[in-house]
C-alpha cells in the first residue's frame, strides 16, 4: 500500500461518511479503517532520510545496494 | 651623484619593481579580469609534445595569440589540428610568467567544420524522432503526484545526483531513489545511458524516472541529443523527466521526456511531493473523518429518539386498546354473574351447607332450605307431600 493509495482510500472513506445514507455500523467500520490509513500514511511520511540505492548488474541478475553519501 | 639621479629621474625613495613582481601583478590582473571565453580563430603551428601538451598560435586577420592546451584537455580534442584549421576554443587568458608572455590556456577545441556536421546530425535525429511521433503531446504521461520510488539515470560522480538527493531529502524523505549509474559525457556515454534506461524497466516498483546531468559545454551534452538515448528514453515504461544542463540548454531528451526540467534540482522538485503539504492534507482528512463520524452518530441518535417516540406511542395505543377490551369483557362478565340473574327475580335454593339444590331428589319432604334472592336469603321448608 503506497501513500497515494492511502490518501485515495481516505478521501473515499470521508466522502462515504459525509454522505448520509451509510449505516451506523458501516460508518464505524469506515472510521476505523480511516484512522488506520491515517496512521499508516503518517508513519510512512515520518521517514528520517531519503534512501539512495544503486543497481548492480551481476551477470544479468539485478541487485540493489545502498549508496553512501 | 645627486646630479646623475636628477638625470635618470629616479630618487632613492622611489620603489623599484622586480620583473617578476610586475609580471606576477599583470598576471593577477589579466586572470582576475577574464572568465573562460569562446574564441573563433585559425590554428597555426600546432606542436604536440610527447607529454601530450599542445602549443599553437590562434590567429585572425589582424592578431594572433599564443595558446597552450594541457594533455588532459588535448586528449579530448582528437588529432592535433593542421595549419589553417578553423576552430572554436574555450580558453582562459593568462600570463606565462617565465616568459612574461600573454597566452591562452585552452580547455576545449572544436573544429568549426565538426560543429557544422554535429548541427546537421542534430537536425537529422530531431526530424527522425519527430516523424515517429516521439515529441507528440499526446504521448506525454502525467507525473504521479506522490511517487515514492524514483529511478535516477545519471553519473554517480556528477553534481546532478547530489542536487537531486538533496532536494528529495528535504521535500520527500520517505522516497527511495534508485540510481542507475551511467557516463553522461565523452566516449561510451550513449551506450551507458541506453543500457541504464533499459534497466529501469527491469526494476520492480519504479514509479518515475529522472534522466539528466549538470551543466556543461555543448559537446558534453551531446549524448542527450543522440537518437539511441532518445529512443531508449521513449521506451521507459514509467513517466520520465529530463533534466540536462543549465536552464538555457535544451536537449532532444527534454523533448522526448514526459516533462522537461531546467536543472536536476528542478527535476527533483517536480518529481516528488512536499511532505508538509501532504501532512496538512492528512490533517484535513483526519478532521473530516472525525466530523463525518460525529455527524453520522448524531443522525443515528436522532433517529433512535424518533424511533423511541414511535414505540412509546404504539405501546400507549396498545395499552388503551387492551384497557377497552378489559372493560368490555368486565361488562360481559358482570352480565353473566348469578347475582345479576337474581336481580331479574330469580331465586336460588341452597341447603344449610350452602350447596345449590338443583334437582327434585335433593328436596326431602319437610327439610329446611334457604332461598337466595337479590338482596339476601330467606328461610324455606319443603312441603310434606
Amino acid at each position: 500500500m503506497s501513500i497515494a493509495e492511502d490518501l485515495n482510500r481516505l478521501e473515499e472513506i470521508v466522502r462515504k461518511l459525509e454522505a448520509e445514507d451509510v449505516e451506523l455500523d458501516a460508518a464505524l467500520a469506515l472510521f476505523e479503517e480511516g484512522v488506520a490509513r491515517l496512521r499508516a500514511a503518517r508513519e510512512r511520511l515520518g521517514a528520517a532520510e531519503v534512501k539512495v540505492q544503486t543497481v548492480l548488474d551481476e551477470a544479468g541478475d539485478l541487485r540493489l545496494s545502498d549508496l553512501d553519501g | 651623484m645627486a646630479l646623475s639621479f636628477q638625470l635618470t629621474g629616479i630618487a632613492p625613495t622611489d620603489e623599484v619593481w622586480s620583473v617578476s613582481q610586475l609580471v606576477s601583478a599583470a598576471k593577477r590582473l589579466v586572470e582576475g579580469e577574464f572568465m573562460p571565453v569562446w574564441l573563433r580563430g585559425e590554428v597555426v603551428g600546432c606542436k604536440a609534445w610527447s607529454s601530450g601538451h599542445w602549443y599553437f598560435n590562434l590567429r585572425d586577420r589582424s592578431s594572433q595569440v599564443r595558446c597552450c592546451m594541457w594533455s588532459r584537455y588535448a586528449q579530448t580534442a582528437g588529432e592535433p589540428p593542421k595549419d589553417g584549421t578553423e576552430v572554436f576554443v574555450l580558453a582562459k587568458p593568462g600570463i606565462y610568467e617565465a616568459k612574461g608572455e600573454f597566452q591562452l590556456n585552452v580547455t576545449r577545441m572544436l573544429p568549426t567544420a565538426a560543429i557544422g556536421a554535429a548541427q546537421r546530425e542534430l537536425e537529422r535525429v530531431k526530424e527522425s524522432l519527430q516523424r515517429d511521433g516521439l515529441f507528440d503531446h499526446a504521448r506525454k504521461r502525467p507525473i504521479p503526484p506522490l511517487a515514492c520510488t524514483v529511478a535516477v539515470v545519471t553519473s554517480t560522480d556528477g553534481a546532478a545526483l547530489h542536487d537531486i538527493v538533496t532536494v528529495v531529502g528535504k521535500r520527500w524523505p520517505c522516497c527511495r531513489l534508485v540510481v542507475l549509474n551511467a557516463r553522461v559525457q565523452g566516449g561510451g556515454a550513449v551506450g551507458a545511458l541506453v543500457r541504464a534506461l533499459a534497466l529501469v524497466n527491469r526494476i520492480p516498483g519504479i514509479e518515475l524516472c529522472i534522466v539528466g546531468r549538470g551543466g556543461g559545454g555543448r559537446e558534453d551534452l551531446a549524448a542527450f541529443n543522440s537518437e539511441a538515448v532518445c529512443r531508449a528514453l521513449a521506451a521507459v515504461r514509467v513517466p520520465t523527466i529530463s533534466a540536462v544542463g543549465h536552464e538555457t540548454d535544451v536537449s532532444l531528451t527534454d523533448l522526448v521526456a514526459d516533462l522537461r526540467a531546467p536543472t536536476p534540482s528542478a527535476a527533483a522538485e517536480m518529481a516528488v511531493a512536499d511532505r508538509h503539504e501532504v501532512l496538512r492534507r492528512l490533517d484535513a482528512l483526519g478532521a473530516r473523518l472525525a466530523g463525518g463520524l460525529a455527524g453520522r452518530t448524531r443522525l443515528a441518535s436522532e433517529r433512535l429518539v424518533r424511533t423511541a417516540d414511535r414505540v412509546r406511542g404504539a405501546m400507549e395505543a396498545a395499552l388503551r386498546r387492551e384497557r377497552h377490551r378489559a372493560d368490555r369483557l368486565g361488562a360481559q362478565l358482570d352480565a353473566l354473574s348469578p347475582l345479576r340473574i337474581l336481580d331479574r327475580g330469580y331465586a336460588v335454593p341452597v341447603d344449610p351447607d350452602g350447596r345449590v339444590l338443583k334437582r327434585r331428589a335433593e328436596f326431602s319432604p319437610g327439610a329446611p332450605f334457604r332461598l337466595r334472592v337479590a338482596d339476601g336469603d330467606v328461610g324455606a321448608r319443603v312441603e310434606p307431600s
